[in-house]
């Protein structure tokens, strides 16, 4: 499942929302965005985007600061 | 992905009547965060928040008469009294601060915000009775905006899931 990577680290909301929402533009159907960011607010954003725009949060991790969130795209 | 034009998006309407640099943040906020989440969005201009539109921005925040307006200093959050809120520079200084806060902590400036609103589509409306009243020329707004009256936005609003007056 090929992977496109988005750094939204040091951006805050609503930022990482909106760079993710580009980015997925051009990722194909069934393939995944994996994106890096700082801002805490993104946990719970990233969740509710993907509620309401209906792609699969497929995982949310978090390291030291940096927070990943996987996206695959099914919408 | 619940695009916008897909007859199931939400629809969502703004009005817009603030124009001070941090006034300017939550109607932009929102609409491209609705936007990129499949929302129609509709921002209907007016009064103070017509100032938004022009192709050149200068927003500027005062801490007068803003008691709310306590910022990071030294440690703590500090406001300032109206009297030295009244004073020359004043203004221009609190303005700087902001914008330096904002950029420092990777917050969208208002231009990237509007440039990510024309970018999703976001319709604009400026109110005619405001560039009327305020004497703005078309010449001076960006270009996309159209205009329109109450009539229009109420139009959208009968139609919208979410009004929003900002």
């Amino acid at each position: 499942m090929a992977e496109t990577l988005l750094d939204a680290k040091g951006l805050n909301c609503p930022l990482p929302i909106l760079r993710a929402k580009k980015a997925l533009k051009d990722v194909a159907m069934g393939e995944s965005l994996r994106i890096l960011a700082t801002d805490p607010g993104s946990v719970a954003d990233f969740a509710a985007f993907c509620r309401t725009t209906g792609n699969e949060l497929v995982e949310t991790k978090q390291d030291g600061s940096t927070y990943q969130f996987l996206i695959k795209r099914t919408a | 992905m619940g695009e916008a034009g897909n007859a199931n998006a939400k629809k969502m309407t703004i009005i817009v009547t603030k124009g001070t640099l941090d006034w300017a943040y939550p109607p932009f906020i929102l609409a491209t965060t609705a936007a990129a989440m499949g929302a129609d969005v509709t921002m209907f201009f007016t009064f103070y928040g017509l100032p938004l539109l022009l192709k050149k921005l200068d927003l500027e925040v005062s801490p007068l008469g803003n008691p709310a307006m306590k910022m990071p200093m030294m440690g703590m959050h500090m406001g300032m009294p109206n009297l030295i809120g009244m004073l020359p520079g004043v203004t221009a200084g609190a303005t700087a601060m902001m914008k330096n806060m904002i950029a420092k902590k990777g917050v969208a400036s208002i231009e990237e915000l509007r440039e990510a609103a024309i970018e999703s589509d976001v319709n604009m409306i400026a109110c005619q009775m405001t560039m009327d009243l305020f004497e703005y020329k078309l010449e001076d707004m960006i270009s996309g905006p159209t205009l329109g009256g109450a009539a229009t936005w109420m139009e959208h609003a009968a139609k919208s899931d979410i009004n929003l007056y900002i």
